[in-house]
Order: structure tokens, then sequence, then C-alpha cells
């Protein structure tokens, strides 16, 4: 009898053994599929990095016939257009979270919820040729044109929306970004508003609150380390996006003022050039622009990691 | 609150119910709620059936029963927090000094401004000690500056927090222990200076010198407010409250001064469940 428990036993080690480092090697893997990618780019990129120097990101130059590349121009669509997308969708997917969350009817809670989830599932090429066909002349023949009409005179964010309605462009990408990214920050933030305990809330209804106070004062405190990271997501999705911007940016490497004039993004730029970048410094110039994107979405997820450790110190650790 | 002479005449005329024998002499305040034939549901199934009840003012009143017998669901209808879910709905007359708060015309949020409520597990808001006593003060805006330092400050020493949090009132609610988090949750109940003070289990997830520390802030309250409370531990209920209610399956059994429900219950169920035999 002793004996077969002591084989059980020896065989429970092994087990236990084998599943360890099974999971171990799944662990170092990732980092070693993130530390290859990283390695990959910086050679690559190296011939143009060398070449130009830190003038490879302060320049707004990109021509091919005379081998200037600059990566200014779509650094700055990057992000604008990203941040056109969150200042667009984060609000939006916010009251969205809220209205399911709070206060939708029973009834219509379903079909909201699986029609942003469908809204997720969209492949981005649809996003992309409906931006360009369908959103892209509405823009140019009503928004853009009252855009320049009536907020193009005023100081300062007057020249934002100056020059021609040309319906593609940075706003229109933004545009577009906001509605692809609306549903994640939608779903995350309705998961973390649903994670609120019902007792939690009842103690705000219970000193006399409104349901507006329960949500401004108790709901969105409480939430907001998930609302950060849904964001985040967003955010991500909106930096890293292809196909749909190609289609509806305009695809020039130069920074406007006017955010109705066309540009590129880091991605839409890579993915236009790819194919006909003739000449191993062009290459080289395209994969250091996918470098340079790689470092801003790092960049993006080690700030919102620090702003997470922050929101938690002020809470005394208990999120 | 509505003054009596706005009390409809055939309710005036109907008999009191009969208070539990003996209240007055432990020293308790007249009766503060009435409640007469309440029926509760949830959707279809009936929580309550025919409740009536008076409770004292200025004394302590515990409700006792086993899982679902509906003592919780009671609490939830005195300060009508059942009404923000739908498909929950309360029958009957329910008066707190003399207002019927199941009339469709009771302002719920102010209801429950007057009607506190502390809660199974303690539920700090996201943000600090001095802001989550603030909170019903702030909401309401009756108190400002000084005043609403001089009112949190008040409410913090009658909670038996004062001197555990004084120098700790910019840190978060969420950061202390467990047993400060409730007294923390009573002092921001007791701010706003309640008619009622309701109590939901309020030491369930405590330790028992956290739980002992919650009953000697009971004892201290028990002079300014009508405080009711629901415990599944007995002898919690033997040690705080002058009344007890015995609760079984929907209905009020039976309820008396505690130490007669404690020594000498009348109804067989109530003796089979202080004895332990169920629940």
């Amino acid at each position: 009898m002793a004996i077969i428990d002591q084989g059980h036993a020896a065989r429970q080690l092994i087990y236990e053994k084998v599943f360890r480092s099974a999971t171990l090697c799944a662990a170092i893997l990732v980092l070693l599929i993130l530390g290859g990618v990283g390695a990959s780019l910086v050679h690559g990129a190296w011939p143009a990095l060398h070449r130009f120097g830190t003038g490879f990101v302060t320049r707004e130059i990109w021509n091919p016939v005379t081998q200037q590349f600059g990566a200014l121009g779509p650094m700055y669509g990057t992000i604008v257009t990203s941040l056109i997308a969150m200042l667009l969708a984060v609000p939006t997917g916010f009251g969205i979270a809220l209205f399911l969350t709070e206060l939708c009817p029973p009834w219509l809670k379903r079909p909201i919820g699986i029609a942003i989830e469908l809204l997720a599932a969209v492949p981005s090429i649809i996003f992309g040729i409906w931006g360009l066909f369908v959103l892209a002349p509405i823009l140019q023949s009503q928004t853009q044109p009252w855009l320049i009409a009536h907020v193009g005179a005023v100081p300062v964010i007057g020249s934002l929306f100056r020059g021609p309605p040309f319906g593609i462009g940075i706003l229109t990408a933004g545009v577009v970004l906001a509605i692809m990214v609306l549903p994640f920050i939608a779903a995350t933030m309705r998961d973390v508003f649903d994670t609120v305990p019902a007792m939690l809330k009842e103690s705000g209804y219970g000193l006399g609150a409104t349901t507006w106070e329960v949500i401004w004062h108790i709901v969105v405190p409480h939430s907001r380390v998930g609302m950060v990271g849904g964001v985040m997501l967003g955010l991500g999705r909106a930096l890293g996006e292809t196909m749909a911007v190609t289609f509806v940016i305009g695809n020039a490497h130069r920074i406007s003022a006017s955010l109705l004039a066309p540009g590129s993004t880091i991605a839409s730029a890579i993915a236009n050039e790819f194919t006909e970048a003739d000449g191993d410094l062009y290459t080289s110039s395209l994969i250091a622009l996918g470098l340079l994107l790689f470092l801003i979405t790092f960049t993006v997820i080690a700030l919102a990691q620090a702003m997470l450790r922050r929101l938690e110190r002020q809470s005394g650790g208990r999120l | 609150m509505m003054p009596s002479s706005k009390i409809p005449k055939h309710l005036k005329l109907r008999p009191p119910v009969p208070v539990a024998q003996g209240t007055a002499e432990s020293g308790a305040g007249p009766a503060k709620i009435e409640i007469r034939s309440l029926n509760f549901y949830y959707g279809e199934v009936r929580a309550l059936s025919d409740i009536s009840m008076t409770i004292a003012d200025r004394a302590i009143t515990a409700f006792i029963g086993p899982s679902g017998c509906g003592k919780s669901t009671l609490l939830r209808v005195l300060n009508r927090m059942y009404a923000l879910y739908p498909h929950q709905r309360a029958e009957g007359e329910v008066r707190i000094g003399g207002e019927d708060i199941l009339s469709a015309t009771v302002d719920v949020a102010d209801l429950r401004y007057r009607i506190g409520m502390v809660f199974q597990r303690p539920t700090p808001f996201p943000m600090t000690v001095f802001e989550n006593v603030a909170f019903g003060l702030r909401l309401h805006a009756v108190a400002r500056g000084a005043e609403l330092h001089h009112r949190v400050e008040a409410a913090l020493r009658e909670a038996a927090l004062w001197d555990e949090v004084k120098d700790m009132l910019n840190k978060d609610g969420r950061s202390l222990s467990g047993g400060q988090q409730q007294r923390l949750c009573i002092a921001r109940t007791i701010a706003v200076n309640p008619d009622v003070l309701l109590l939901d289990e309020p030491t369930a997830a405590l330790d028992p010198i956290s739980t002992l520390r919650i009953e000697e802030t009971l004892q201290a309250l028990r002079e300014k407010f009508c405080i009711v409370i629901v415990t599944h531990n007995l002898q919690q209920a033997a040690r705080v409250s002058h009344v007890t209610g015995f609760m079984y399956m929907g209905e009020l059994v039976e309820m008396g001064l505690s130490s007669a429900i404690f020594t000498t219950p009348k109804d067989r169920r109530t003796d089979d469940y202080i004895t332990g035999r169920f629940g």
C-alpha cells in the first residue's frame, strides 16, 4: 500500500515539474517574441536611422526621389487622428456605458449591447470604404463648409478649420477611427460600471443621492482604473489602425495647420508605400516608421501604467 | 414631515397597533414607525405577509430570523430602497413620524436622507475619510466650511472613530480597516442627523473586537435615534436591543421586550429558533 502511494506521489511530482516548465516556456516565449520584434525593427531601421540621425523624427520632408526621409508628418498624423478619435469616442462611449448600466430599461439592454459587439466585429476595410464613399462626401458637402464658415473665423482654434473642404483628410480619419474604437471603449466601460457593487450604490441612494449624484460621485470614481484601461485599449487600437485610415486620410506627407487637409499616419504610410519602396534607404525608412509606432504605443502603455499606479496610491491600494 | 392635521380622518380613527409591552419602562420614546398590513412582493413572490408593528423612538429594535425570512426586506421597505428595482412592490401602510412613506407623492431622495442605512459590508465611497462623512451634508447643502468640519468631526466622534482617523482625514476611506470602514459608514449616516437609523447585519463581515466597538457605538446612539437592526447573531440582538421581533417566512411571529423574547418566548417557532433547533 505504502509503495503504491509513493509511486503515485513521485508521478505527481513529475507532472508538477512538467507543468511548471511548460507554463514557464510559454511565458518566456512572449518575451522572446517581443524582443524579436523589437530587434528586427531596430535592425531593419538601422540604415535610415544611421543616415538621418535624430533628423528622422524632427524633419517633415519625405521625398523618395531625392532619398530624403523624415517621419514628423506621419507621427503628427498618427497622434492627431488618434486624439480626435479619443475626443469623440471617449465621451460617447462613457455615455453609452452609463446609460446601459444605470439608466437603460431592461428590455433595451440586450439589443444595444449586441449592437455594440457587432460594431466591434465589423472588419476595418468596411469602415474604410464606408468612410471614403459615404462619410467623406457628406463631410465635404455639409460638415466641413459649415466648420470653415463658422469655426474658421474664430481666433486660435479657427486655424484648425481653414482651407478647402477635401472630404478626405485628418479630420475624416479621426471620425472614422472614433467610430471604430467606440465599441471597445463603450464595452469596457460598461463592464467596469457593472462591477460596482449594488450595495455601494445603495449606500449613496441611502443618503438621499439622486441617480446622477450616485453616478458622478460613486460609480465613476470607483471605476476610474477600469475606465483608464478602456480608454487605453481604444487609443492603442486607434494608433495602430491601418486600413480604414489609409482609405480616408489622403496620404500626404506633410503637416497642415488645418484638420481638413490631407495627411498620413505611420501605419497608413507603411501600408501605402511598402510595395513601391525601391532602394534600401526607402525600405529602411518605412521600417523605422514602424519602430516609431512601436515606441509611441509603448509610451502610451507606460503612461497608462504610471497613471494607474498613481490612482492606486491615492486610494491606499484598495481598488 | 406631514403635520397631523393632514392625516386623513379615517386613519386617525383606527385603533393603534399595540406597542410591545413594557417598552415605556425601558426608557424608549414614543412610537416612531407604525406599520399596518404590510405586504411585499418580489415579482410574484410574496416576501412579507401582513406585517403590523410599531417601532419606538430612541430605542434599539432588533429583527432576528433565519435567512430569507424577510427581515432585510423589511428594512428596505422603510427607506424605499426596493423602489430602485422594477418588479419589487410594497402594499399596506408604513408611517414614519406620521407620514405615509409608501405614498406615491413622497420625495424618495428626501425620505432616504432622513432614514439612514448601514449595510452588511462596509461600503466606503471612493473618496477621503472626510469626504465620506461630508457626502450627505454636501449633497443637501446643509453645512459648509467650518460648520461642515464641525459636523464631520461630531459624527466621527459619535461613531467612536475620531481618535483613530483624526490624523488621516485626507486618506482614502477604503484604506481603513474593515471595522473602521463600518464605523465610517455609521458616521456618514448619522452625520446628516437622520430620524431613523437602519442597520442590516452591520457586523456580519467584522471580527469580534470590531463588532464589540460597533455595538458600543450603537448603545451610545440609541439616546438620539430610532435604531432598527437586523442581525443573524442572536447574542447581539440580546445584548444591544430593547425590543426584538422574530420573523419567519415573511411573517412577524412574535415581537416584544428582548428580555422576554430570549427567556420566555410565547411562540413555539421562536423558541425553536433561539434554542438553535433550526435556522
